[in-house]
């Protein structure tokens, strides 16, 4: 087998005395989609914030390319090219598209000022590929629709040739046309050779679009399975009782 | 808005909040003008008031930023009679036995002193705020009364004059450019904004993106270049009275010539106040500390996750603010000759009324420096022209405070409409 794009090995991190995460080993190879499944509260997105850096973890260690990596900020995982798009989307609802979308990674002119007709260029070009209808670059992205929206920040993802995409809750509050889309644009990321992990509630989203699926459990990993190899049940009785009815049998 | 006129607005790009803020400044200052018996709208009645404006002016520049950021700062009326004071001393009590009385080393070195005690102590109460997380309302409020006691404690209660000649000059009332320069100046000015906007079009339309019709370029052109030329030909109105003129054509020893006339020009205050402004709005719309200014506004947990460092960014805030109350100080303390143990009593209050009526939401995010600049004048020339009238200072005070309230009313009626949060 060859080497995974992502690997986080043995991650724990807790909250005063709470497990939050426990000892989970999850990866993800290039071209593939990897879904991690769960309750709220199982852990999923304490998992991939660890791997994103918005949160520090107490033990385990991440590999990127089979390369021991130490991701300690956003600014870190950016740096290894993983990018996050956040199930609250992370955006500055302030700001137009283009702010949004160059957020901390600003282009700039020679004189070091900010070059937002430069910025609002490439954000046209990016939205062109992602979602050709989008046309409100001037306005704050406060006054968008959820799918617009939802675009930017994927924009964001993709815009900066991200090999690791983290996806929490893509479709969340998007309608049925939208998250269509969405679901179109993941897979022709992974045509491209990116590693996705995403993270949904839709076990039938899931058993669609990922190659594999990990579950999670009060902080703890119930098991990594290929979607070919289980039905929506044997997932749901691993969210809802913890074990694989399979495996147990 | 009614069709055609809506639409002029909108092919002009101009930000109907601007129209509204410089709408209700006409109005204040027509009324005002009939119930002086036409005193208001004079060249000498509206120098003052930019003289007036100027300090609050500088200071609200940087409420914006720090309105934005989601905090608020109490304390700036106190850090400016601190720094003041401060100045004071080491400029009358100090460097003269140094540097020698009069040198003109005397003021450069007291506004730098000034500028970085003003930025310490800003960025030490960012720093509460930032990375011990005590909330900025509580910091500034302790900080309102250290200050200010601070004040007073330095000079024991006693007010220091006179100031420097050439520090004096900074306020404005003494320190004008002349006519000559003031024209310069008015010039520059205009072939800087002409080229401002050639230099943006050109940007967009190798951008392939939509530009303003020709015409409205030159029209917004023609606004620019009629205001500045405007408020220099009001400025270069206000003629130096012959007496003083008189006076100093004595104090050199020489004889007036008949029919010598000389007029102000801009104050340095005033000046000051525009560099201010232009520089800090570059920094909101052109600098990557601006813009993560205007983000973390917006969003602080999207800020972080976009790798800001929003604690610095509170610190340098701070910082900004307390070097902007800095150069509030010396205008403040110049323009009066001295510094008491009072000055800048009550202007944080001011400043927030300024930036507040000027468009800054308390939410954070959303702020502009013409804004708050525009504010501040618009509060001057509520109570300097309540003053002319003869409206006594305790019913002035109500009023101003009722017209804060219902600016802010107003505001959010417009936010709604506009759907502008």
């Amino acid at each position: 087998m060859s080497t995974p794009l992502l690997e986080m090995r043995n991650i724990s991190i807790h909250f005063g005395g709470i497990k939050a995460v426990d000892n989970v080993s999850i990866d993800v190879m290039p071209g593939e989609v990897v879904g991690l499944l769960g309750h709220n509260g199982a852990g999923k997105s304490t998992l991939i914030k660890i791997l994103s850096g918005a949160y520090k973890k107490d033990a385990g260690e991440i590999f990127v390319d089979g390369k021991k990596v130490e991701i300690n900020s956003p600014i870190d995982a950016r740096m290894h090219n993983i990018e996050t798009i956040y199930q609250t989307l992370a955006l500055s609802d302030n700001l137009d598209a283009a702010s949004n979308l160059f957020l901390g990674r600003e282009i700039t002119t020679k004189f070091g000022l900010l070059d937002d007709t430069a910025m609002e260029a490439e954000s046209r070009k990016i939205m062109a590929r992602l979602n050709p209808n989008f046309q409100r670059f001037s306005e704050p992205v406060r006054s968008l629709s959820g799918g617009q929206r939802q675009s930017v920040a994927i924009a964001r993802a993709v815009y900066f040739n991200a090999r690791i995409l983290i996806m929490d809750e893509p479709t969340a509050a998007l309608g049925v046309h939208e998250t269509a889309m969405v679901a179109d644009l993941i897979k022709e990321l992974k045509a491209q050779g990116l590693g996705i992990f995403l993270i949904s509630h839709d076990t039938r989203e899931m058993m669609e679009l990922c190659d594999r699926v990990s579950v999670m459990k009060n902080g703890q990993l119930i098991g990594t399975e290929r979607v070919e190899d289980v039905t929506e049940d044997d997932i749901l009785s691993m969210i809802i009782m913890g074990k694989n009815p399979k495996r147990a049998a | 808005m009614s069709g055609g006129l809506g639409k002029l607005i909108k092919t002009l790009q101009i930000d109907t909040r601007l129209l509204g803020m410089i709408g209700a400044f006409v109005i204040i200052a027509l009324v005002f003008h009939v119930a002086t018996g036409g005193t208001f709208l004079t060249p000498r009645n509206l120098f003052t008031l930019t003289l007036q404006t100027a300090s609050v002016a500088v200071m609200a520049t940087g409420m914006v930023f720090v309105i934005v950021t989601r905090n608020i700062d109490l304390s700036i009326g106190s850090l400016l009679g601190i720094v003041g004071m401060i100045m004071g001393v080491i400029q009358v009590q100090i460097l003269p036995d140094i540097v020698g009385f009069g040198s003109p080393s005397i003021w450069i070195i007291t506004v730098l002193a000034g500028l970085l005690l003003g930025a310490a102590i800003g960025a030490f109460q960012g720093w509460l705020i930032g990375y011990l997380l005590i909330p900025s309302f509580i910091v500034t409020l302790g900080g309102l009364l250290i200050w200010r006691g601070g004040a007073w404690w330095v000079s024991k209660g006693t007010t220091i004059s006179p100031l420097d000649p050439n520090f004096i000059m900074l306020g404005g009332a003494t320190g004008t450019i002349g006519v000559t320069a003031s024209w310069a100046l008015a010039i520059v000015g205009s072939i800087l904004t002409i080229l401002f906007l050639i230099n943006t079009r050109r940007k967009h339309i190798s951008h392939g993106f939509a530009v303003k019709p020709m015409w409205a370029e030159y029209a917004l052109g023609a606004i620019l270049v009629g205001a500045i030329c405007g408020v220099t030909a009001i400025m270069n109105a206000y003629m130096v009275p012959t007496r003083i003129l008189q006076r100093r054509f004595e104090s050199e020893g020489l004889e007036m010539p008949e029919g010598y006339t000389e007029a102000y020009g801009f104050p340095i205050s005033v000046l000051i106040v525009l560099a201010v402004a232009i520089g800090m709005t570059i920094i909101a719309k052109k600098t990557r500390f601006g813009r993560y200014i205007f983000a973390m506004g917006g969003n602080p947990d999207a800020a972080e996750l976009s790798g800001i460092n929003t604690r610095l960014l509170t610190v340098k805030v701070f910082a900004l603010m307390g070097a902007l109350t800095a150069i509030a100080a010396v205008i403040a303390s110049a323009r009066l000759g001295s510094a008491g143990s009072s000055l800048g009593e009550l202007d944080e209050l001011r400043v927030i009324a300024a930036a507040v009526i000027g468009g800054t939401a308390l939410a954070g995010g959303v702020g502009t420096i013409y804004g708050a600049i525009l504010g501040a004048l618009i509060m001057q020339a509520l109570v300097s022209g309540m003053g002319m009238v003869g409206v006594d200072s305790p019913l002035q005070n109500m009023i101003v405070g009722g017209v804060l309230i219902i600016a802010v009313w107003i505001d959010i009626i417009y936010r709604r409409k506009t759907g502008d949060a």
